[in-house]
C-alpha cells in the first residue's frame, strides 16, 4: 500500500526517542471513548493502536432474553446517531425469520424515517469533522438543522434521539397529521444550507489541505478491512445495499430513483450542482469520504421528496407491531441493512421455543471501519489522526454494543 | 508628568516624583490591558455567538451578559490552586507570570495618543517586536513543566512556530521603519495625519500587500486560530494549557488577549495612521492650549482604540470560520509565502522610494514626512531654543548696556556654539537674535 506522501516529513538523521501518548478515552476528538495509543517521534505517528470496550453494555446478551420488540430500545442506543437505521435493521430481520409482509404504507413510511435519520447523522458527522479539524462554526449550523430533524422524529414518535420507533411490523404510529407539509418545509429551507457546509468545509482551502491526500484508503484495502457505508464508496468502490442488498431490504427502495454515490472516471453523480473534486485530492483520502456522506444528505433529500410523494399516495395501513409474544418459528435469520455508518447486519436465531430468540447478535460497521485505523495512521502526523478518525466517522455505541 | 509631580517635593526629593508618575502610569496601563482582556473575551463570546447563529452570553450583568467574563473570573480566582505531581513546581508557577509580563511589557511603548505613552522610546518598535517574541519562553516552560506529553508538544509547536513567525513579521515591520526614518511609534503615527490617503497603508502597493502579511504572521505570533496549533484542542487536548486551571490559567488567557491587543495596535500605527482619523478634524487646534490638545488626544485615543479593535475583531471572525493548519503547513506557508512575499513587498516599497513614485500618499499631504520631529530630537530642538532664547536676551542686555564690537563678537562665539552642538539638526533661526 502506497503511504501518503506525509512521511517525507521523517527526518532521518533526527532520531529522537519515541513517546508513547495515550489519546483517549477522555480526549476531545476520539468521537465518545475511543482511546488510541499512538507512537510517536516528535510529531510523527509511527504507529495507532485503537483499543475498544469502553461503552460494552452487554446489549447482545441482554438480547436473548427479551422478545424482539423488547429488544428495540437497545438497538437506538447502538448507533445512537442513527437509532431509526438500527430499529429498521432489527425490525426487517425479525421480520425476515418470522416471514412477515409489510403493507405498502410501511414501506415508504420506513424509507421516510430512514432517510431523515441519516440526514441527521450525517450532519452531526460532518460537524464533528469540522470540530477535529478545529473550525467550530460548522458544527453549530450542523446541529442547528439536526434540531429541526430531531423536532420532527419527535412528532413522529415522542422522542428525539432514542426512538424505538420502527418495530418488527411496521412501526409504532402512524405519522401524525400535517407531519408530511412540515417535512416538505424542512427540505425546502435546508437544500440551500448544504451551500454554506460546502463553502465552510468541503470548499475551504484550509480544509482540503487538511483532507486531502490523507489517509487514502485504495479500493482492494477497503474490501479487505470490510469496510462499508461512505468509507467504501469514499475508496471508490460501487456498492450500497440499498440497490445490492437483499430483496427484502432493497425492495423497501423499489420505485425509488436514486444513484449510488461512488466517484466514477473522476466525478461524483452530483459533481456538477456542488463543488468539484479539487485537484490535490485522492481517491480514496479524508476528503472523499466527507465528499460522499455530503453528497448522501442530498441523496437523502431526492428520497425523501420521493417518499412524500409515494407515502401520500399509498394505499393499505402503516403496519401494526407484531404482538409482543409473537411465536418465533425455528430457525435463523440474517439481514444487513445499509445504515449511515454502513454495512449493519442483525442475526437473530430461533429454537421454536417461544417468543424469545436463542442469540441476537450485530454486525457493527464501524467496528471494521476502524480496523483500517492503524493502517491509515501509520507515519502520518499527530494533527491527521483526528482527521483519519474522523472521517471514519465512527460511533463507539455500535461498536462496544 | 513626572516633571510636574516633582515640583510638589523639596529640592534632592524630585526622584518621588518620578516614582508617583510611574506607578500611576503602570496602575494605568495595567488596567487597560486586564478591562481590555475582560472586554475582548465577552466580545469574542458575542461575536463566536453571533456567527454561530446563537445568541452568545444574555443574563449575567443585566442586559447583553456584560458581566459574564468578570462572573467567570470570580469562579477562576476561587478555584483550587491545582498542579499536577509530576509537574516542575518551579517552571509550572513561573510560566504564567512571563506570559502575562512579557505581554505586559510591551503597552509601555505603545502609544494610545500621540504622546500619550508610558515610556517614549526612540526604539519602540523594536522593544515591542522583541518583547512580544518573549512571551514564548512562558509557553514553552508551561510545555516543559506541566509533566504532560500534551503539553510538552505543544510548547514544541509553538516554538517552532513563533520562531518561523518572527522573520516575515520584523521584514514587515521594517517597511513602515525605512518610510518614516524612524522606530518611534508616535513619531510614525504623526507622519500619518492628514487625510486617510496619508497613512502608510496607502504609500504604495507594496504596503498593502505587506499589511495582510504582517496580519496574517501578527496572529500566527499570538497563537490564534487558524495558528492555534499550541492549544489546538481537536488534537492536544489544550496544548500547554492542559493542566493549568483557576488563575494561572485565566493569566495566560489574558496575556493571549493582551498580545491580541499589541499586535492590531501595532496595526493601526503602522499601516492605518494610529490616532489620526479619516479625515483632519483637529489640525487647527494651536500649539500649547493644554485644553484642545487634550481634547484632541481624546478622539486621537478612541480612533486608536477603534482600529485596533476592529483588528480584534477580524482575528475573532478568522478563528471562528476557519479550520486549523497542520504543523508541518503552518510552517511551510511562513517560509514558502510569508517571507518571500514580506521580503519581496520590502524590495518594492524601498524602490519606490527611492524613485520617489507617487501614489495615495501624495493626493493631500498636511506635513512632509520628515518635519515630524522624534521625540528626543523635539527635545533637543526645545533646549536649543531655549538656549537661543536666553542667548539673544543677553545679547540684547550687553547691547543694550554697553554701546561697542566685543560684546557683538562675545554674541557670535556663544551662537556659534551652540549651532555647533546641533550641527545635524536643522533649526529655524530665531528672528530675535538679528
Amino acid at each position: 500500500m502506497e503511504m501518503a506522501p506525509t512521511s517525507g516529513i521523517v527526518e532521518i538523521d533526527v532520531r529522537t526517542d519515541e513517546m508513547l501518548v495515550n489519546m483517549g478515552p477522555q480526549h476531545p476528538s476520539t468521537h465518545g471513548v475511543l482511546r488510541l495509543v499512538l507512537r510517536t517521534d516528535g510529531e510523527v505517528v509511527s504507529e495507532a493502536t485503537p483499543h475498544i470496550g469502553y461503552l460494552h453494555r452487554c446489549a447482545e446478551k441482554i438480547g436473548e432474553n427479551l422478545t424482539p420488540r423488547q429488544w428495540i430500545p437497545y438497538t437506538d442506543r447502538m448507533d445512537y446517531l442513527a437509532g431509526m437505521n438500527m430499529n429498521l435493521g432489527w425490525a426487517l430481520a425479525v421480520e425476515k425469520l418470522i416471514d412477515y409482509d409489510l403493507p405498502e404504507k410501511a414501506r415508504h413510511l420506513r424509507v421516510i424515517i430512514a432517510e431523515l435519520n441519516r440526514i441527521a447523522s450525517h450532519l452531526v458527522g460532518m460537524g464533528t469533522y469540522g470540530l477535529d479539524l478545529g473550525s467550530f462554526s460548522p458544527f453549530l449550523y450542523a446541529f442547528r438543522e439536526r434540531e429541526r430533524i430531531l423536532d420532527l422524529l419527535e412528532d413522529a414518535c415522542g422522542a428525539r434521539l432514542t426512538y424505538s420507533y420502527l418495530t418488527p411490523g411496521g412501526a409504532t404510529a402512524d405519522l401524525p397529521p400535517g407531519w408530511l407539509q412540515k417535512l416538505t418545509g424542512f427540505l425546502d429551507q435546508f437544500e440551500p444550507v448544504i451551500l454554506d457546509y460546502h463553502a465552510l468545509l468541503t470548499n475551504n482551502a484550509i480544509f482540503i489541505k487538511r483532507t486531502a491526500n490523507i489517509g487514502v484508503m485504495s479500493a482492494e484495502m477497503a474490501i479487505d478491512y470490510g469496510c462499508s457505508g461512505p468509507v467504501l464508496r469514499g475508496s471508490g468502490v460501487d456498492y450500497d445495499l440499498r440497490r445490492d442488498g437483499e430483496e427484502r431490504y432493497t425492495s423497501l427502495y423499489a420505485g425509488y430513483a436514486f444513484e449510488v454515490i461512488v466517484e466514477k472516471n473522476g466525478s461524483y453523480p452530483r459533481d456538477h450542482e456542488y463543488p468539484p473534486v479539487p485537484s490535490d485530492a485522492v481517491l480514496g483520502d479524508c476528503w472523499h469520504r466527507f465528499y460522499v456522506r455530503m453528497l448522501e444528505v442530498i441523496q437523502a433529500i431526492d428520497l425523501l421528496r420521493q417518499g412524500i410523494e409515494k407515502y401520500s399516495q399509498a394505499t393499505g395501513d402503516w403496519g401494526t407491531p407484531i404482538k409482543l409474544a409473537t411465536k418465533l418459528p425455528k430457525g435463523e435469520a440474517y439481514l444487513e441493512t445499509e445504515c449511515p455508518r454502513g454495512q449493519m447486519g442483525f442475526y437473530i436465531v430461533s429454537d421454536g421455543s417461544g417468543s424469545i430468540p436463542l442469540r441476537a447478535r450485530a454486525r457493527s460497521s464501524c467496528f471494521c471501519n476502524l480496523s483500517v485505523a492503524p493502517e491509515l495512521c501509520r507515519d502520518c502526523l499527530i494533527a491527521d489522526v483526528p482527521a483519519i478518525i474522523g472521517s471514519l466517522d465512527i460511533v463507539m455505541g455500535e461498536i462496544d454494543r | 508628568m513626572a516633571d510636574y509631580f516633582s515640583t510638589w517635593f523639596p529640592e534632592g526629593w524630585d526622584w518621588l516624583g518620578w516614582l508617583l508618575a510611574a506607578i500611576i502610569q503602570a496602575v494605568l496601563l495595567l488596567h487597560v490591558i486586564a478591562v481590555g482582556a475582560v472586554v475582548f473575551i465577552w466580545m469574542e463570546r458575542k461575536i463566536a455567538g453571533r456567527i454561530q447563529d446563537r445568541l452568545g452570553p444574555t443574563r449575567t450583568g443585566g442586559k447583553f451578559g456584560w458581566l459574564q467574563t468578570l462572573a467567570d473570573g470570580i469562579k477562576l480566582l476561587s478555584k483550587e490552586d491545582l498542579m499536577p505531581r509530576d509537574a516542575d513546581p518551579l517552571l509550572f508557577k513561573l510560566a504564567p507570570y512571563i506570559s502575562l509580563a512579557a505581554s505586559f511589557t510591551a503597552f509601555l511603548a505603545l502609544p494610545f495618543a500621540s504622546g500619550w505613552v508610558g515610556v517614549r522610546l526612540n526604539i519602540a518598535l523594536f522593544f515591542v517586536i522583541a518583547v512580544l517574541g518573549l512571551e514564548v519562553f512562558g509557553v514553552i516552560l508551561a510545555g516543559y513543566g506541566s509533566g504532560s506529553k500534551w503539553s510538552l508538544f505543544g510548547g514544541m509547536r509553538q516554538a517552532a512556530q513563533v520562531v518561523s513567525y518572527e522573520v516575515p513579521l520584523g521584514i514587515c515591520v521594517v517597511v513602515p521603519v525605512l518610510i518614516s526614518g524612524t522606530m518611534d511609534l508616535v513619531t510614525i503615527a504623526d507622519q500619518q495625519s492628514g487625510l486617510f490617503s496619508n497613512w502608510l497603508f496607502f504609500h504604495d502597493p507594496f504596503c498593502m500587500l505587506l499589511f495582510w502579511v504582517y496580519f496574517t504572521c501578527g496572529i500566527a505570533s499570538v497563537n490564534r486560530a487558524p495558528f492555534d496549533l499550541a492549544e489546538a484542542e481537536s488534537e492536544l487536548v489544550s496544548g500547554f494549557l492542559t493542566e493549568y486551571s483557576g488563575i494561572r490559567w485565566s493569566l495566560f488567557f489574558m496575556a493571549e488577549y493582551g498580545s491580541m491587543f499589541l499586535v492590531s495596535g501595532l496595526a493601526a500605527i503602522l499601516f492605518f495612521g494610529g490616532w489620526n482619523g479619516p479625515i483632519p478634524i483637529f489640525f487647527w487646534v494651536p500649539e500649547g492650549n493644554f485644553t484642545l490638545e487634550t481634547l484632541a488626544n481624546l478622539v486621537g485615543l478612541g480612533n486608536f482604540l477603534l482600529k485596533a479593535v476592529l483588528g480584534v475583531v477580524v482575528m475573532m471572525w478568522v478563528r471562528w470560520t476557519l479550520p486549523r493548519l497542520r504543523i508541518d503547513q503552518v510552517i511551510s506557508m511562513c517560509l514558502k509565502y510569508c517571507v518571500p512575499i514580506a521580503a519581496f513587498c520590502f524590495l518594492g516599497s524601498v524602490l519606490w522610494t527611492a524613485l520617489h513614485l507617487p501614489f495615495l500618499n501624495d493626493v493631500m499631504p498636511m506635513q512632509a514626512r520628515g518635519d515630524v520631529r522624534e521625540g528626543w530630537v523635539q527635545d533637543i530642538d526645545n533646549e536649543m531654543q531655549q538656549l537661543e532664547k536666553r542667548l539673544a536676551t543677553e545679547a540684547y542686555e550687553l547691547n543694550s548696556a554697553v554701546e561697542g564690537g566685543p560684546q557683538q563678537e562675545a554674541q557670535t562665539s556663544l551662537e556659534e556654539d551652540a549651532a555647533d552642538r546641533v550641527a545635524l539638526i536643522p533649526t529655524p533661526q530665531p528672528e530675535g537674535a538679528r
